[in-house]
């Protein structure tokens, strides 16, 4: 298992140079020139090239990447174009949002989730499946922002039990923050917890067939237990692999919520970054996305292992 | 039980922030649709900055004033040499940075020598371009004097562009700003909101609010429901166009539609067949119907124009009727200039709702007279880089939001590629003239060069949809500059 897991970390960090070099590039090829866009339609040429020393960006393609990596090798994600604040200091703040956020979003999914796509299972065909498993199916098709302005004029506008939007800092109090955080994360749950539910009835369904179920339940073991115990167990390797993929969506993929909401998030921090070619931000997230995907996947990998245990000896 | 105390506490921390604003209310949250990329007005063209901070935190020599006029500021008074190329100003005494440091001469010779130097990263460095020197008389005087005459320095050195910094902090500014202003910089919480605090040691009259929160709202969607929840009290520049019934009907809302320095046209690439056939751009101009470009452009609102000026300046002249909407002369035109069934160009439009929505009506609207518009949306890097630095376009949507700025006509290799020596005429005298009176002479003739050129479709002065608590005074109804001035603004009781 040891062997295996550094395996996975070495192919992991072989992994973030590929990724490296293909952000840097597609970002160099897309059109737009950061100093224009930050001065403007009045400004002069002699200004442009000032601003354009200042920000490094008269150096070679190749020098700034060589810069960028070897810098990231050490944890310096280099300098904001417009914030002029350093990158990671900026990706430190949004991810103060953007993980509370993905955390309590995945909490609450799973925790709908799982019991739904159990109970619909074990009662498969039943009223109760095709109910539970229809809602599902709407809970699929709703988009997610529509959902969140339905939920806002519900709870700030009308009932005035949180704000609308905005997010006032952790330094307001914890309260203060879960409280711009729950909305958000309860749009964003319900449509993975209605995929993640599918999920779990199907794999739930699957393993219900095997034979040792049959034999569980022959032996006398109560259904509840063999749900639970037997079932469940087996059922969870799909569940995570999901769980893993919704996670990454969560931390970044999440800009629309962001935007509805207005909350400082890595999403938009992205789509900031983006639109005003603050292409160095743009890259550092990107890098902290691909490393953080990375890092699920192993996590899964080594869920699997605690799940299965025939997995711990395989490999 | 530790989880819980921290409700408990959080609770009644609302509740006292709830009774606190009833009271007497000096609190106000504003909405602004674009966050700034760093809070120095002297280093950027984003108008964001300038809306957060300018009149507010930063102050100039003068200041534009709610209806455009220049005002005086830190500069208490000044006069002018006879020759019209020395300007000797008296400038206000007691007057503090907000680190406690000293306004004096030395800051405005900094400021200024800063700001035209050779690295300079100031975005409007043509503002100065007319200094010669900037001479120190004594701590409270200064003497500037000009290479030539300019009639609008002193309407120049009120932009946000040349407020004063001073040399201990200004290299700071972009993070932590430091000013003269009734308001000194609170917090920056990034991706969320910048606020300003009132500043207790003010020179001036001090202001009635004690907190100011600029709210970044970037999504139309959200406003609404902000501005409904309470949440934000105020959006200068809402950008809700069509929900917008929604709250004109509502009477805790005020809805205020003003005008802004923003003249929405469909540059034209002057130097491009067909573009550079003059009869090719007038029929573009018969085509247009700017009432139904207006009507379809969300709000609804807009002032329609005929040349590139402000319909709120006094030395604006209504030529919208230079070439009216006519679209059989339009075709006539046209065949006259050698396209009797028209021809095909692109037009490429920028991510403003003016321009991707008006885009389809102008489209639509050349098209019944035979000239066929490819609609190729740009964001705005891609604009800048593709349209504005290297001309390669056709037509294109835009605003032209810095105020009072026909004198870009006269530009050399200016993106409309558009070169009329008579024009360059009036300019350059222009530029020597200070008699207003001979000015807005000037300003009037420069209008109609341009429009009988009909260098571009002059479309129509962008509105500034302003929508506020009923029970706040002092908003600015229009835009004379970017800025939101809230040194008037106060909760009614």
């Amino acid at each position: 298992m040891l062997v295996y897991l550094l395996k996975r970390i070495a192919i992991g960090l072989a992994t973030l140079l590929v990724a490296s070099a293909v952000v840097f590039s597609v970002l160099e090829i897309i059109p737009g020139d950061p100093a224009l866009l930050m001065l403007g339609m009045n400004a002069e040429p002699d200004t442009l090239a000032a601003l354009r020393e200042q920000m490094g960006l008269n150096q070679p393609v190749f020098l700034r990447y060589l810069d960028w990596v070897s810098g990231l090798a050490v944890g310096d994600f280099g300098t904001s174009y417009t914030y002029s604040s350093p990158v990671l200091e900026l990706i430190g703040e949004r991810v103060m949002v953007s993980l509370p956020l993905a955390l309590i979003s995945l909490f609450l999914s799973t925790v709908i989730a799982l019991p739904v796509g159990i109970f619909a299972a074990a009662r498969r065909g039943k009223p109760a499946d095709t109910i539970t498993m229809g809602a599902a199916q709407v809970g699929v098709a709703i988009p997610n922002f529509w959902f969140a302005l339905l939920l806002i004029y519900l709870f700030a506008v009308w009932l005035r039990l949180v704000p609308a939007g905005g997010f006032p800092g952790w330094d307001a109090g914890i309260w203060a923050g879960l409280k711009a955080l729950i909305l958000p994360a309860i749009a964003l749950a319900l449509p993975q917890a209605a995929i993640l539910a599918r999920v779990t009835r199907s794999a739930m369904l699957e393993v219900l067939g095997e034979d040792y179920i049959r034999t569980a339940r022959a032996k006398g073991m109560p259904r509840r237990i063999v749900l639970w115990h037997h079932a469940l167990r087996n059922a969870l390797i799909p569940v995570l692999t999901i769980l893993g993929l919704q996670f990454a969506f969560l931390l970044a993929g999440t800009i629309i919520i962001e935007n509805v909401f207005y909350l400082p998030g890595l999403g938009r921090l992205v789509f900031q970054a983006i639109t005003q070619r603050d292409l160095i931000v743009v890259e550092g997230v990107v890098m902290l996305l691909v490393a953080t995907v990375i890092i699920v996947n192993i996590l899964v990998d080594i869920g699997y292992a605690i799940v299965d245990p025939r997995l711990r000896t395989r490999r | 039980m530790k989880t819980i105390k921290s409700i408990i506490g959080g609770a009644a921390l609302l509740l006292a922030a709830g009774t606190a604003a009833f009271a007497a209310r000096t609190d106000l949250v504003i909405g602004v649709v674009l966050e700034p990329p760093h809070l120095d007005p002297t280093a950027s063209a984003a108008a964001a900055i300038d809306e957060i901070l300018y009149a507010n935190l930063f102050q100039g020599l003068t200041r534009i004033g709610r209806n455009g006029e220049v005002l005086p500021a830190l500069a208490e008074s000044w006069t002018v040499s006879d020759d019209g190329k020395v300007y000797t100003f008296n400038l206000r005494s007691g007057v503090t940075f907000h680190d406690g440091t000293a306004f004096d001469a030395e800051d405005v010779k900094f400021t200024l020598d800063r700001a035209r130097a050779d690295d300079s990263t100031n975005a409007q460095k043509q503002l100065f371009a007319a200094i010669d020197t900037v001479e120190v008389v004594d701590p409270a005087t200064v003497k500037v004097t000009l290479k030539s005459p300019q009639g609008s320095f002193l309407y120049n050195l009120g932009w946000g562009d040349a407020v004063m910094v001073a040399p201990e902090t200004a290299d700071g500014n972009k993070e932590k700003p430091v000013g003269t202003g009734p308001f000194k910089f609170g917090n920056w919480a990034k991706g969320s909101s910048i606020t300003l605090v009132k500043n207790p040691d003010y020179w001036g009259e001090p202001v009635a609010l004690e907190k100011a929160e600029f709210r970044v709202v970037p999504d139309a969607a959200a406003a609404i429901p902000a501005l409904l929840s309470g949440d934000v009290q105020a959006f200068p520049q809402m950008p809700a166009g069509d929900a917008l019934i929604q709250i004109e009907s509502d009477p805790r809302f005020v809805v205020a539609i003003g005008a802004t320095e923003g003249e929405t046209i469909l540059s034209t690439n002057n130097g491009k067949e067909p573009f550079n056939d003059i009869r090719v751009r007038q029929a573009i101009a018969h085509a247009l119907n700017r009432e139904d470009i207006i009507a379809g452009n969300g709000s609804g609102y807009g002032t329609p124009i005929g040349s590139h000026f402000s319909p709120a300046n006094e030395a604006y002249v209504d030529l919208t009727e230079t070439y009216a909407y006519d679209p059989a002369k339009a075709k006539e035109l046209l065949a006259e200039a050698g396209y009797p069934a028209g021809f095909k160009a692109t037009l490429k439009l920028p991510p403003p709702a003016y321009a991707r929505d008006g885009g389809q009506i102008v489209a639509s609207q050349l098209r019944q007279v035979g000239i066929d518009l490819e609609i190729i949306p740009v964001e705005w890097a891609q604009w800048l880089e593709q349209v504005f630095k290297n001309k390669d376009y056709d037509l294109t949507i835009i605003s032209h939001t810095e105020p009072n700025d026909i004198n870009i006509y006269a530009r050399d290799d200016y993106y409309f590629d558009y070169n009329n020596p008579a024009f360059k005429e009036v300019m350059n005298t222009l530029e020597a003239t200070a008699d207003p009176a001979r000015r807005v002479e000037l300003y009037k003739t420069a209008q109609k060069i341009i429009a009988e050129d009909a260098v571009n479709g002059f479309l129509f002065q962008l509105p500034k949809i302003g929508v506020w608590d009923a029970k706040l005074e002092g908003m600015w109804e229009n835009s004379p500059i970017q800025a939101n001035d809230l040194t008037d603004v106060k909760w009614a009781d």
